[in-house]
């Protein structure tokens, strides 16, 4: 039993002490026998902190530690490392959580909420005390990646990944890479196009030999655990064989005979396109694909592109991959029906949809037939909202609106762009547009939460009404041509992917992250990656950020080929073991043999099967198994203390 | 629950790689339930003896929660049921005992059940004040 035991109480700076009395939680843990020493710090994971650990350990020479701090999941290592660099083994320390299961989820109640941090302190220290030093245990993994969705953010990834030697299967849903970007000109700093951007990363794609990139492609299944990942992907049809030559003009004319005409996504509405589609030429991969949900088969493109295959069926494959990367972005918020008008006057559109306008549109600047000059930027539409349920900043929209408000005026003569903000969140270098718009003529208004900009039509025409806060509250008042909703991005609703994988959704609705700067792309389940827009708003630059961290953070993972696994083990105590077959029926990994000990039958454990999962302890009818790290002694030590 | 001093205490056995992490996420959330529950972290539902349930009735919790792996297990498929099974053998020794067999509940959790933890907590709690 440990003599000499180290408790931290950490005060996570205010995230703990705010609710639990530090002071108090640690001064009962100091009269538990066995304690050395007991003291709180501002963070526990701090370096200078980690440095005090490890000087009392080597000074004090304690035989365990327990530090209260938060989750295990974001710092069980950390403070591992902390021992193992003070001669400590790792396994002679126990976190215990005062934060997520104590301070935040009674914040409500200081007083009991520093009654239970005193009971969880002190089973914590029962535990440490029967604490045995364990040997680490190594499982094979493979070298191999998954990415869902072939976005900038998974294509940079999977390119990343490729060239430190990871094996990547990269699957886009949609017929066509790129995401979001593909769908806009020209992007701030570069002023290279979202086109020649994914463009440029297919073409690393293609050649990169350890990449597998599937279009039309869907994650169906998974099994296993991280190392060893067992999944399977579905194809759905392209209906049109990838043998196809990329004759542009064929494929034109296949689609000019097509009768059906839908909604065209890719120009959020704007225009229609047919059942056989590419949303641009140089869209890639270059064959064309069917939208076999509108097509009605009729065979008219058959009959001008051989290439056109109605017959296709959906297909599956399977790969073991060591880690699964989500890259699978996010949408545009869209505005309710009245919502700043939205939908309810013709000329409101949202900052997307304007976006795609200048795009396609050629000498003039029309929407509905009519010519635009005055054009008025409702900035915040969809986020930051006090009564609804975004209540974040989408981060990129302030940039983005300026942005594009510089290349209409690029485009176009005689235009007049009036902003009517909620303050300009243009951050680092975007600046830099902020000053350009500015120089450029561009109004900016401003107006608080509590007083939003009205849109409303007087005779025809779209007034634009504002009580500026930048001229003591003046009502300014703009007749527009185009009103343009700054709409944000909102999580994608990727329902089966989110249920199959069981990811973490965090309080924006967006996936989640162990900790946004010391975990910031691993989820809490083991080989489990995020990254990109998925996990929230971000520029393009800041998803292709979280992407690289990701693929480092995969390789590092996986490159050794093998994974450090948590060294519980199953313990059979031979003179109490009498085989019966319980314990090896119930295990599923045969991780449990039957053996021969001084003359009498008894179960051994096969070590390199076992996973220290537990299963086959409660079936033993002698008890005659333990679990390093979860016997007898410290399991019911640790409840005796939560209820002392 | 507010100054609530005699609310039941619970025990509840969570899984570190499942519903743990929904526990976390509560907290996280801020969402709350009585301060009179206390997790002990096990690797898997199917792992938690029927022995250490009867010692926390013995030392006086008043409620016992395993926050099962459900199909979610990571370790076997039959989780669920091995856990079903360790519930129905300790409410056998509960009857016993003399110990009400309600005071030991299952269900799964999954990583994200935050909600469906938290109205577990509160209904429970509220159960056994009855």
């Amino acid at each position: 039993m440990k003599q000499k035991i180290g408790v931290y109480i950490c005060q996570c700076g205010s995230n703990i002490s705010d609710y639990v009395n530090v002071e108090e939680v640690a001064a009962q843990a100091e009269k538990i026998e066995g304690v050395a020493l007991a003291k709180t710090t501002m963070f526990a994971c701090a370096d200078s902190t980690q440095k005090e650990i490890e000087e009392d350990i080597k000074s004090r020479q304690l035989d365990a530690i327990v530090v209260a701090s938060c989750s295990p999941k974001l710092h069980l290592f950390t403070f591992r490392n902390v021992a193992i660099r003070a001669g400590l083994n790792p396994f002679n320390y126990v976190q215990v959580n005062v934060r997520e299961q104590c301070s935040w989820a009674h914040s409500n109640n200081p007083k009991q909420a520093t009654e239970k941090a005193i009971h969880l302190v002190i089973a914590g220290i029962e535990r440490v005390k029967h604490s045995k030093a364990l040997p680490a245990i190594k499982i094979s993994a493979d070298n191999a990646v998954l990415v869902v969705g072939a976005g900038v953010s998974g294509m940079r990834a999977a390119i990343e990944l490729a060239k430190m030697g990871t094996e990547v299967v990269l699957i886009e849903k949609n017929h066509f890479v790129g995401g979001r970007v593909s769908q806009w000109n020209k992007l701030f700093i570069t002023d290279e196009t979202g086109q020649e951007v994914v463009a440029r990363l297919y073409q690393e794609v293609k050649n990169h030999n350890k990449i597998k990139l599937f279009t039309g492609t869907e994650l169906i299944s998974k099994s296993g655990g991280v190392g060893n990942f067992d999944i399977q992907i579905q194809f759905t049809p392209r209906y049109v064989l990838t043998t196809c030559k990329p004759d542009w003009e064929k494929i034109q004319k296949a689609i000019s005979l097509c009768p059906i005409e839908v909604d065209d996504d890719f120009n959020f509405g704007l225009t229609k396109r047919k059942a056989i589609y590419k949303n641009f030429p140089s869209e890639l991969p270059h064959i064309p694909a069917i939208d076999i949900v509108n097509c009605n088969k009729c065979g008219e493109c058959v009959k001008v592109c051989e290439e056109v295959d109605l017959e296709q069926q959906v297909e599956k494959l399977n790969f073991r991959v060591g880690a699964i990367l989500l890259t699978t972005g996010a949408d545009s918020y869209e505005p309710k029906k009245g919502e700043f008008a939205y939908q309810e006057i013709d000329n409101v559109i949202t900052l997307q949809q304007f976006k795609r306008l200048i795009e396609i549109s050629g000498k003039e600047l029309l929407y509905h037939g009519k010519k635009i000059r005055n054009i008025a930027f409702i900035y915040c539409v969809g986020s930051r909202q006090q009564d609804g349920e975004n209540k974040y900043c989408s981060r990129y929209c302030c940039t983005s609106v300026i942005h594009s408000a510089i290349l209409v005026k690029e485009k176009y003569e005689g235009i007049f762009n009036f902003h009517f903000t909620r303050g300009v969140r243009t951050y680092g270098k975007q600046e830099i547009l902020y000053n350009k718009a500015a120089k450029q003529g561009d109004i900016f208004l401003q107006s608080f939460e509590d007083s939003p900009t009205e849109v409303t039509s007087e005779n025809g025409k779209t007034i634009v009404k504002i009580n500026d806060i930048l001229t003591a509250n003046m009502e300014i008042e703009v007749e527009a041509d185009l009103v343009v909703l700054v709409t944000g991005m909102v999580p994608r609703e990727n329902t089966a992917i989110s249920s199959l994988l069981k990811i973490p959704i965090g309080r924006d609705k967006f996936y989640n992250e162990v900790h946004p700067k010391l975990r910031p792309v691993e989820t809490v389940i083991d080989g489990i990656l995020i990254a990109g827009t998925c996990q929230s708003p971000k520029t393009i630059m800041e998803s292709v950020n979280s992407a690289l961290s990701a693929a480092a953070k995969a390789n590092s993972l996986l490159r050794t080929g093998e994974i450090e696994l948590e060294p519980t083990l199953a313990v059979i105590d031979k003179e109490t073991c009498d085989w019966c077959d319980a314990c090896a029926a119930v295990c599923p990994y045969d991780a449990i043999e039957k053996s021969e000990v001084n003359g009498k039958f008894v179960a051994q454990i096969a070590k390199a099967n076992c996973k220290g999962c537990g299963m086959c302890l409660p079936v033993c009818p002698v008890n005659a198994i333990q679990l390093d790290g979860y016997t007898d002694v410290e399991m019911e030590g640790m409840i005796s203390a939560l209820v002392s | 629950m507010e100054n609530n001093k005699t609310a039941p205490k619970i025990l509840v056995f969570s899984t570190e790689k499942i519903s743990d992490p929904a526990i976390d996420l509560a907290g996280l959330l801020k969402k709350h339930y009585p301060a009179t529950v206390y997790s002990i972290i096990v690797p898997c539902s199917s792992a938690v003896k029927p022995k250490w349930i009867l010692h926390a009735f013995e030392q006086g919790f008043d409620g016992v929660f395993i926050a099962a792996d459900g199909s979610d297990c990571p370790y076997s498929e039959t989780c669920t049921e091995n856990t079903g099974k360790i519930v129905t053998k300790t409410h056998e020794i509960m009857k016993q005992k003399g110990i009400e067999p309600s005071k030991l509940k299952m269900a799964a959790i999954c990583s994200v059940c935050t909600d469906p933890f938290v109205k577990h907590m509160k209904t429970f709690a509220e159960a056994l004040s009855a």
